[in-house]
């Protein structure tokens, strides 16, 4: 009788609690369950649930080379208040910005619920000194970032020094200090679901509050199955010790009824206890003025025109 | 900026998170009072002068007056199709195959309706007859269409020709599919066909009779009869008949196969089952759940070929069986018309008593029940998803077939052991096993006795793949090229 | 110079690879031999030790039953003068061993002509394969006495069945000069078992019997009717033969078997 391989003892977690056999994935099959979860028809004040729900769960991102203050202050604004013709549309969750302007976005948001969360060790392909990586960290911190979103050295994983990418992700956490750490895996790059699984049960075991599919810069980015797999990855972690870990998908999810089949996924998966932004982000920009069309449309009954809401 | 969060009507996070129903509309079916029989093209009403309710298993109310055939009326049928087949038969084979790819293209054309009648009727999620019925039904077409003109090449060297007239009956349990299963590879190989639809679920043959009218097949080439065990019987002993098809229970099976005992009627016989769907340790945890789900309360588990019995390596019983009852807990049991239901209607109340007793003799018998939580409707006939723990081979609920979403859970520890009690059953329809080990796989493959194996995966069908028996799960093959062979005879 | 006294052969049954008398202790004279008349007992044996074999002969390559079939043909090639004598002479013999050596080789080429591997509309890889259907019952036509045999019992065998075979009521003898030459072949013990006996008796113990898989009433004549209904209590499958000689001969002794898996990273 095979049984597949453990991890390391090394990779128990805090606490003494193993973390769940590492296991394997049938593709095909979870390809088909999350295709049968993408299917679910979500309809009146459910789906006004689930459109606030994306809509709080939001990480508003730019990270582009163009970046400047000035796109970072608007995006704030557009953090606290997406639309500002109805109040009773909440924040985002937090805005993600370069580390260069964290402190343009933390006194942009001064005040209010919004968090900021900052990428960083070399983002997004992570190939520099870790000791350059862990300043990278510090730095964002220093200048006030709530979250830090690191991602994991691929090459290292890819070429079978996991330990290496367990300790860098041990490293990154201390350096965090109180900031929540975000492990992206970059799941595009990891080649199969089995190492999708892997990645996130290493990320886990390294501290990880958060594991986050993508950067955004590599396609494909997030997919309904990466979620799935990294999903029933923090399920299993939970069930066996307890631990909660939260999961924020990134990349490519750009309308509202993507976003909603997320949180099918999520809730079907993960239980009603997921529903929060403390434990789901979605990693987006255009995303926010589709939710916000879509909630508009359900609360008028009438179909909008994007030119209701704001670019910024 | 220092803007500050504005006070808002909080959207309350709610303990549960309820997708409101999604119902399919049923307007899209719009339902005769009544339905004769359709014999030689025609709708008519039955000589016995005897009709019946088809009922709503979900709402009990009631669809649709069907007609019950009596012998004159199974006469009458047998003696039309008799007749179209003189013609059929020697009609131009890439004809035939027009015939048969209209009808698949009416099928998806009507698709929408035929799943709504086809979920009113026998209380089977919309879902499942959207996405697997249907497109399935008229895939099928489409495969044996393309068998039509091309018979000498599936059997090199023989000269294929049509039996004559096949008598077919059909299940409640996939209606119109198990009628496509039946009636495309009769009609590609130029046979002319009557079939008789399950006492419970009448409808969608009877939309099939108008699915042929459209399709312009020509008059008495599909024969449809409606009615109860006596008009099957009576359909099984008319002289005129050169093929039976039965799909059902093995005990019926046994009945007819006994009823043409020295009689030159071919036979197939598609029956019951008692599937083992066997999970190693090493395997894809999270989908062999999905697997083990998919096998057992698919269809509410009115299915032959359902993984009824769960073998479990006993290194992973408990974290297993703790995994799928969480996922059991999310399974939507309810109104099959909604789009988010995942587990219908039982079809009958006969079904329900039968699948109740099994389940009482189950506790009985000291296996361990878990339900999940689920609020079951007042009106029409349910059933939770169950699945039993602690059974041991000996009892009733791991060797008789339930049909229903009953699901037992018994254990091995080698893989020897896994095939032993896998084929400790008089039935072989299907079987599935869970390892991440290529080698294991076609090791079990090779022993498994049983028509289907599926491997890391379970209810898989498709118009091309030979679907059928071992044992007491019955002969023949239906799909593929081997499902044309039943219809054939050779010269 | 007196004339030398032949000495007689006694013709018993074939079980499981043993030549035993009927337990019974009956005979039949039939063709100026007292031939075993098996008994009820005697079928159960027969299918017990038939059901023995399967796994083995089964579970043997293709390209091994091929062989050991193709023994069997040279034995019987050595044997032809005793069973010339059984049957209806030589030009018979050469049919049945000539038939004998066509059947072998079909056993490794079965699966590619009965098989096939199915396009499904989805990523899973799926093929169908024949495989044997495990305990047959062979009722043999009367005549011709070795041939009728053959040409039921081969086609049963190269597709890895054991056989429990009836033979000829009036002309038992050619079988059991056939089930000698099985025996000094490589066929293993139990995959061919021969009865002697009164067709009336054995035939329906075979037909109801619940751990018979298929039986052949090419032979059967009038009990056909009754054969069929005890048959059905099992769902056995019932062949007669259709062609002289064909693979889908072979067919009718075997089960399909499709095996699906999904296909992916």
């Amino acid at each position: 009788m095979s049984q597949t391989v453990a991890l390391p003892r090394a990779f128990e977690l805090p606490g003494g609690g193993r973390l769940p056999r590492l296991g394997s994935v049938d593709a095909v099959s979870l390809e088909g369950r999350a295709a049968e979860l993408a299917k679910r028809s979500i309809k009146r004040e459910s789906k006004i649930f689930a459109l606030d729900l994306a809509i709080r769960m939001i990480d508003l991102t730019t990270l582009e080379g163009a970046d400047t203050p000035g796109k970072v202050r608007a995006l704030s604004a557009k953090a606290i208040r997406p639309d500002p013709g109805d109040a009773n549309v909440p924040s985002v969750a937090a805005v993600c910005v370069y580390p260069t302007l964290v402190a343009v976005a933390r006194r942009a948001l001064a005040g209010s619920m919004v968090k900021v969360a900052s990428v960083a060790t070399a983002f997004p392909s992570g190939q520099a000194p870790l000791d350059v990586k862990l300043a990278d960290v510090r730095a964002a911190v220093e200048a006030g970032a709530d979250e830090i979103d690191m991602v994991i050295d691929r090459g290292a994983f890819l070429s079978g020094r996991i330990g290496e990418v367990y300790d860098e992700v041990v490293a990154v956490k201390e350096a965090c200090g109180g900031a929540h750490l975000k492990v992206i895996l970059e799941t595009g790059e990891l080649g199969s679901y089995d190492a999708v699984r892997r990645a996130s049960l290493v990320a886990i075991a390294g501290g990880a509050d958060f594991i986050k599919t993508s950067t955004g810069k590599v396609s494909p980015a997030a997919t309904l199955p990466v979620a799935l797999c990294m999903i029933e990855a923090i399920r299993d972690v939970y069930d066996e010790t307890g631990l909660v870990v939260g999961m924020k998908t990134a990349g490519g999810i750009r309308a509202a009824k993507q976003a909603i089949q997320y949180l099918c996924v999520l809730h079907e998966t993960l239980g009603v206890e997921w529903l929060t932004p403390d434990r789901f982000r979605f990693g987006a920009s255009s995303l926010l003025n589709d939710l916000l069309l879509q909630l508009r449309k359900q609360r008028t009954g009438i179909y909008r025109s994007p030119d209701e809401f704001t670019l910024d | 900026m220092g803007a500050v969060e504005k006070p808002r009507t909080e959207v309350a996070a709610p303990a549960s998170w309820d997708y409101a129903p999604s119902l399919e509309g049923r307007e899209i079916v719009s339902l005769e009072r009544r339905y004769g029989l359709y014999i030689g093209g025609k709708h008519i009403s039955p000589k016995s002068r005897s009709w019946f309710t088809t009922i709503s298993p979900s709402t009990e109310e009631p669809l649709a007056e069907i007609a019950q055939a009596g012998q004159k009326d199974v006469a009458l049928a047998v003696g039309a199709a008799r007749e179209a087949f003189r013609t059929w038969s020697r009609r131009k084979p890439a004809e035939r195959a027009k015939v048969l790819f209209r009808i698949a293209r009416v099928l998806q054309e009507r698709a929408r309706e035929l799943a709504v009648a086809e979920s009113l009727d026998g209380g089977k999620p919309i879902k499942e007859s959207r996405d697997v019925d249907l497109p399935l039904a008229a895939a099928h077409f489409f495969y044996y269409a393309g068998w039509a003109d091309k018979l000498e090449y599936a059997f090199p060297g023989r000269s294929p020709k049509p039996l004559g007239v096949a008598a077919q009956i059909v299940p409640w349990n996939f209606p119109l599919l198990m009628l496509a299963w039946k009636i495309a590879p009769a009609l590609a190989c130029g046979n002319t066909v009557v079939l008789k639809p399950a006492e419970t679920t009448p409808l969608t043959a009877l939309l099939f009779a108008d699915v042929c009218r459209q399709a312009e097949v020509p008059p008495g080439v599909v024969n449809i009869i409606t009615g109860d065990g006596s008009t099957g019987a009576y359909l099984v002993r008319e002289k005129g008949i050169d093929k039976v098809a039965f799909t059902g229970s093995t005990e019926v099976g046994k009945a007819i196969q006994r009823e043409l005992a020295g009689r030159d009627v071919s036979l197939t016989l598609e029956l019951g089952g008692k599937a083992a769907n066997i999970v190693f340790d090493d395997c894809a945890l999270d989908q062999a759940v999905e697997g083990i789900v998919n096998g057992i309360y698919f269809n509410q588990g009115h299915v032959c070929c359902a993984g009824s019995r769960l073998l479990v390596q006993e290194s992973i019983h408990d974290q297993l069986v703790r995994k799928l009852k969480r996922r059991m807990a999310t399974l939507r049991v309810g109104n099959p018309l909604d789009k988010n239901t995942d587990v219908g209607a039982i079809n009958s109340s006969a079904q329900l008593e039968r699948i109740s007793e099994l389940v009482q003799s189950g506790i009985d018998e000291g296996a361990e029940l878990y339900q999940p939580p689920c609020r079951l409707p007042e009106k029409g006939w349910w059933f939770a998803p169950t699945v039993f723990t602690n059974v041991a081979q000996s009892h009733r609920i791991a060797r008789e077939e339930i049909f229903g979403p009953v699901l037992s859970v018994l254990t091995f520890r080698t893989p020897d052991e896994a095939v032993e009690k896998a084929n400790n059953t008089m039935y072989g329809l299907s079987a599935g096993v869970w390892t991440e080990k290529g080698s294991r796989i076609l090791w079990m493959a090779d022993r498994l006795r049983s028509g289907v194996v599926w491997g890391n995966t379970f209810n898989r069908f498709d118009p091309s793949s030979p679907f059928g028996g071992y044992k007491e799960s019955g002969f023949g093959r239906e799909g593929g090229r081997h499902g044309l062979e039943p219809y054939l005879r050779f010269e | 110079m007196s004339e030398r006294l032949p000495v007689r052969k006694t013709y018993k049954l074939f079980v499981g690879g043993a030549f035993p008398r009927s337990e019974s202790g009956r005979t039949l004279e039939v063709e100026g031999y007292n031939v075993a008349r098996a008994s009820r007992k005697d079928a159960r044996e027969a299918v017990v030790a038939a059901r023995k074999a399967v796994a083995g002969w089964s579970g043997a390559t293709a390209y091994n039953r091929g062989q050991v079939l193709y023994r069997l043909a040279e034995t019987m090639e050595t044997r032809t003068d005793a069973l010339a004598a059984a049957s209806s002479g030589r030009r018979e013999v050469a049919r049945a061993i000539d038939r004998v050596v066509w059947y072998a080789g079909w056993a490794d080429k079965l699966a590619q002509v009965l098989g096939s591997s199915n396009p499904v509309a989805g990523p899973y890889f799926n093929f169908t394969l024949p495989e044997p259907t495990g305990v047959v019952a062979v009722i043999a036509p009367e005549e011709p006495a070795l041939d009728g045999l053959v040409s039921r019992l081969v086609p049963a065998l190269v597709g890895g069945n054991a056989v429990v075979a009836v033979a000829s009521e009036p002309h038992p003898l050619a079988a059991i000069e056939l089930a000698e030459a099985v025996a000094t072949s490589d066929v293993p013990a139990g995959v061919v078992n021969v009865l002697t006996g009164l067709r009336a008796e054995l035939a329906p113990v075979l037909a109801g019997h619940m751990d018979v898989n298929a039986i052949d009433v090419t032979g059967a004549d009038g009990d056909r009717t009754t054969l069929e209904e005890l048959a059905a209590e099992n769902v056995k499958r019932v062949v007669r033969a259709r062609e002289e000689q064909s693979p889908w001969e072979i067919a009718s002794f075997m089960e399909l078997k499709t095996v699906w898996h999904p296909i992916g990273r």
